[in-house]
């Protein structure tokens, strides 16, 4: 029993070690294999065969699957040339002998146990009605966490994230039904779009726009060019919160965006949208900020009164402004 | 007697897993030196059980245990790495420093 125990050991010890040093991949793999089946054969001779075999059946699987790992990943799975892809291999040796060493150490010097399986033991039966008796909530919870494994390993290993695709970034659901994507956007999200479709209306605003009469609508109204230069020049993380803002500010700038409709003829169409839409009209005010005079006189005339509608009214999001945003 | 060589054969395979999780640079290949602890880990259990418990049922409960651990290791990393694949064309560990900086 010794002697084949000793063989088994040094077959599992010298192809575990061949794992390290094959040139192939799926030769490594299948020196692992050997490996895990001399332990099994350990097992089956020590008398617990079942362990043994049970080894045996779920390596053979695991191996098989590791091999096909190997040829997917690697770039030298077949060993045509020999490579060897290690780091910090001397420290990495010497752990392991200190491993090796310090086990053997503590197995050598310390007083073993000696109470060996009685020969008509059943250790199946035993292994048996130990699972499905006193051991049961052990067994039933390695399933659940088997299971876990199972639902971990797809969520992980999926290419569509929950939101959609992985790769490009979760879009997380409205917080209202058809409403734009609740929480920061990704980097290249809507952001872009918006700010360009802020600088072509402000564009086609310009000439009509005149600071002065901004200034003077009140400051209610410099609140909301500020918001729209937020939206429009900056990037999206403060695009949102100013979108939320200047909606969030729409009613009470209602004064300030007629006077500011009548005072130009240039924004005459605005005007009247303002007087059907309060939403849209305060919007499209808002963005024809973006343009650069208007941003730069924005600036002077309310910074702080603009700075605390962004820190008041960021987190609002309206999904209606969104929605537009998108369209444009 | 026999219960020492067991040992002393699973210790040669722990450190030989040590070595190489510690040593590989591709991701597959550190997973073998984890399989290989494991398998070290599953030879002492059995050791122990037949030649130190009598046959009580429960050191067979911990060896089904490790196998277990053996499943959900490889499961969970395979997913792992292909998720970070996916993610940045790595296969290396050192492809993944990220969170140094």
């Amino acid at each position: 029993m010794n002697a084949s125990i000793i063989v088994l050991i040094l077959v599992a010890v010298y192809t575990g070690w061949r794992v390290f040093q094959a040139d192939s991949m799926v030769r490594a793999t299948f020196a692992l294999l050997v490996s895990f089946i001399a332990v099994a054969g350990i097992g089956v001779i020590l008398s617990v065969p079942y362990i043994g075999v049970a080894t045996v059946f779920m390596m053979a699987v695991e191996m098989m699957v590791m091999a096909i790992f190997m040829v997917a990943f690697m770039m030298n799975s077949a060993g045509l040339n020999p490579m060897s892809m290690v780091h910090q291999e001397k420290p990495a040796m010497a752990a392991g002998l200190l491993t090796w060493l310090g086990l053997s150490a503590a197995v050598l010097t310390s007083r073993l146990p000696d109470n060996p399986v009685p020969a008509d033991n059943r250790a199946v039966r035993d292994l048996g009605i130990e699972l499905l008796g006193d051991s049961m909530l052990t067994f039933e919870t390695g399933g659940v966490a088997l299971l876990a494994t199972m639902v971990g390993a797809v969520i992980l290993s999926s290419r569509r994230g929950r939101y959609g695709p992985a790769d490009e970034g979760a879009q997380p659901p409205g917080l209202m039904a058809g409403g734009a994507p609740a929480g920061r956007r990704p980097e290249e999200g809507g952001g872009h779009h918006h700010g360009h479709g802020g600088h072509d209306m402000g564009g086609g605003e310009m000439g009509g726009h005149d600071m002065g009469g901004h200034g003077s609508g009140s400051e209610a109204g410099g609140e909301d060019m500020h918001a729209g230069h937020d939206m429009g020049g900056q990037d999206m993380d403060g695009g949102h919160g100013t979108g939320g803002a200047s909606m969030a500010d729409a009613r009470p700038n209602m004064t300030g965006h007629e006077a500011h409709g009548g005072m130009e003829p240039g924004s005459a169409a605005t005007g009247g949208a303002d007087a059907d839409d309060p939403h849209r009209a305060h919007r499209t005010a808002g963005t024809g900020g973006t343009s650069q005079q208007g941003h730069g006189a924005m600036g002077h005339s309310a910074p702080g009164a603009g700075e605390d509608a962004r820190q008041e009214h960021g987190p609002a999001d309206d999904p209606d402004s969104h929605r537009g945003d998108k369209r444009r | 007697m026999t219960l020492t060589i067991v040992l002393l054969g699973a210790a040669a395979l722990i450190g030989l897993g040590v070595y190489g999780a510690l040593s590989q640079q591709s991701f597959v290949m550190l997973m073998m030196g984890l399989e290989l602890i494991l398998n070290g880990a599953l030879l002492a259990i059995m050791g122990f059980w037949s030649l130190g418990l009598g046959g009580m049922p429960e050191g067979q409960l911990l060896a089904i245990i490790v196998m277990a651990v053996m499943a959900v290791e490889m499961s969970i990393g395979f997913a792992l790495v292909v998720a970070v694949y996916r993610k940045r064309q790595a296969d290396m560990t050192e492809s993944l420093g990220t969170l140094k900086e």
